[in-house]
């Protein structure tokens, strides 16, 4: 590996590297740059001036308040959510035998493959069948179906590598079921669950198409943006919300990235 | 006096299959007890029957008298050294020889003392603070092993504890096992495929077969008086004899084993059985030289000492063996 890094890379490779790179991020600094800008009808550039006055706008406007605040609770109940039953699901698909176990690991997938219009459609559906009006657990339980296969598949994962063996050694040395999710299950899957953990949240937070269908009049943070493109009025404060939530979502994504990291070394050194 | 282990009538069936059928054992305090056999022939279900990672189809075991049907393992008074030792890779190697005090609820410093003690038993003073990924497959056993005995077992399983270090720390572990389980005086019950390791290892063995024990007692008699061809066989590979062979030598109608160290290679009768045969084969195994020799088309294996004259292959030769030797089987099986 080493001789690999100090090899030169071909300049056109470089290039196209670069060019890469740039198409995924410019839009993202445009993002920032009208965030201040002075005119707020339609995005023209160069833009005319520069402001802070949308910070202050902002945070002054209730509805962005609230769409947040639901985009956070949904975000997190439905991460709870799934970390519960993703987790249970990965330890009976990777730990037991029975019957109709390789269609219930397809099934348990089967969300994240289906377009979400599909299962916006079918949970809309269902709900108004049972007469169940649209609320945040309407949401809540549209974001779980997805939020359950992040978890599922970081912690099925996970699961194969912990052997059965070290569950029976811990219950051989005298723990109970309870001892030995806490002490050796938890420890090996913790850095897993993590990682899923954070991206159901970040999947649940930007998720439009089944709250759209299960949401009713609620809006979610990103169809509150969508709707905020729609009418041109204070456009800009779109653009600072979306700042604020890309670094508000980028930090627990760094965070997760070096505990992790350090978890592997642990696991590693296990091998 | 309550036996330590106790096997009566216990089967342990998987749909079909009969991996352990109608077992009856009972195996003393303080015994050196071998589980001998291929793999699938039901020695390792037995163990895990014992450490209650089973449960019988039908049957009753007992533990030092105590009923152990339905008891989880974690409330039985055995602990298991496993097959590929099962450290736990997240925890130090005094985190995990303490891990059975500590989930008992003992103190930690008087577990951290008590795993520091078991790790000096098995001569691996001062690892404690290194992950199991940096020991060798022969610390790790070791580490496996003080980690059963510090909560002090009234039975020690262990699953082919050898099987996978090479051959001379196998020997010297051997040794270790034995010099270990004398000063415990706990009761030790060990399974294996090596019938080397379980006659030299063991004060009785029993021998299984297709979820049955074939035999059962000291490794003497196992190895003297195989009751059964297949014990003749697995154990120690003697000359099986079939009946109308064994008629011929002047014994009765049936199948008889034959140890190859027990045949010398030419010589005079002297009220000895003889043979006479062809050289089929000869190989040279250090100590010794094994000889396969065709007897009217019955192949017979010969132990010969290595200083001792071979014929070449194809020549003829005659084989010489106590009467005594020939040892008649059970026509049954």
């Amino acid at each position: 590996m080493r001789s690999d890094r100090s090899k030169k890379a071909p300049l056109g490779l470089k290039i196209a590297a670069a060019a890469g790179l740039l198409f995924l991020h410019l839009p993202l600094l445009l993002i920032f740059l009208y965030a201040f800008t002075t005119e707020d009808k339609s995005y023209q550039f160069p833009p005319p001036g520069l402001t802070l006055k949308w910070f202050a706008v902002t945070w002054e406007r209730p509805d962005v308040w609230q769409a947040l605040w639901l985009s956070v609770r949904v975000a997190a109940i439905s991460t709870l959510i799934a970390l519960v039953l993703g987790t249970l699901c990965a330890a009976a698909v990777s730990q037991t035998r029975f019957f109709g176990r390789e269609t219930i690991s397809l099934l348990v997938i089967l969300p994240i493959a289906l377009p979400g219009i599909i299962t916006g459609i079918a949970l809309r559906s269902a709900f108004s069948l049972a007469d169940i009006p649209f609320s945040f657990w309407t949401i809540v339980l549209g974001h779980a179906t997805f939020c359950i296969v992040v978890v599922y598949n970081n912690a099925v994962a996970r699961f194969r590598r912990v052997s059965g063996s070290l569950m029976e050694a811990s219950m051989d040395l005298g723990a109970n079921g309870f001892q030995t999710f806490r002490y050796i299950i938890l420890p090996n899957i913790g850095t897993a669950l993590l990682a899923g953990g954070m991206l159901a949240f970040a999947l649940s937070f930007d998720e439009v198409i089944v709250t759209t269908f299960t949401g009713g009049q609620q809006s979610t943070l990103p169809i509150w943006m969508l709707q905020e493109l729609i009418r041109p009025r204070q456009r800009p404060v779109t653009n600072v919300v979306a700042m604020v939530v890309v670094i508000v979502t980028f930090l627990p994504i760094l965070a997760a990235y070096y505990l992790t990291r350090d978890g592997d070394q642990i696991a590693g050194s296990g091998k | 006096m309550t036996a330590a282990v106790l096997f009566e009538n216990v089967s342990r069936h998987f749909g079909a299959v009969r991996a352990v059928d109608a077992v009856n054992l009972a195996i003393a305090e303080g015994e050196f007890f071998a589980m001998l056999g291929p793999s699938g022939s039901g020695k390792t279900t037995c163990l895990r029957l014992m450490a209650g990672f089973e449960q019988p189809t039908s049957g009753h075991i007992e533990i030092f008298g105590e009923t152990a049907e339905g008891v989880p393992p974690y409330r039985r008074s055995v602990n298991t050294v496993f097959q590929d030792y099962a450290l736990f890779p997240h925890l130090s190697i005094l985190e995990n020889v303490a891990y059975g005090l500590m989930v008992k609820g003992i103190g930690k410093q008087e577990r951290l003392k008590a795993a520091e003690d078991a790790l000096a038993m098995v001569k691996l003073p001062g690892y404690g603070a290194r992950r199991p990924g940096q020991l060798s497959g022969g610390q790790r056993q070791r580490v496996a092993l003080a980690r059963a005995l510090v909560n002090k077992p009234k039975v020690l399983l262990l699953d082919e504890p050898l099987g996978a270090l090479d051959l001379k720390l196998r020997e010297q572990m051997q040794e270790e096992l034995k010099s270990l389980q004398k000063t415990l005086g706990i009761t030790f019950v060990f399974v294996t495929h090596d019938q080397g390791e379980a006659l030299s290892m063991a004060d009785r063995i029993a021998v299984f077969n297709d979820g049955r024990i074939q035999q059962l007692g000291t490794p003497e008699e196992v190895y003297k008086q195989p009751k059964t061809r297949f014990v003749a066989d697995f154990v120690g590979s003697s000359n099986v004899l079939p009946p109308e062979f064994v008629k011929h030598l002047g014994a009765a109608n049936q199948y008889a084993s034959l140890r190859p160290e027990a045949i010398t290679l030419g010589g005079s009768g002297d009220g000895r059985l003889t043979l006479d045969g062809t050289v089929l084969s000869r190989s040279f195994l250090g100590a010794a030289n094994r000889v396969l020799v065709s007897v009217n088309g019955t192949k017979i294996n010969v132990m010969s000492p290595a200083a001792a004259s071979i014929p070449a292959e194809g020549e003829p030769v005659r084989l010489c063996f106590d009467r005594a030797d020939l040892h008649l089987m059970d026509a049954a099986s």
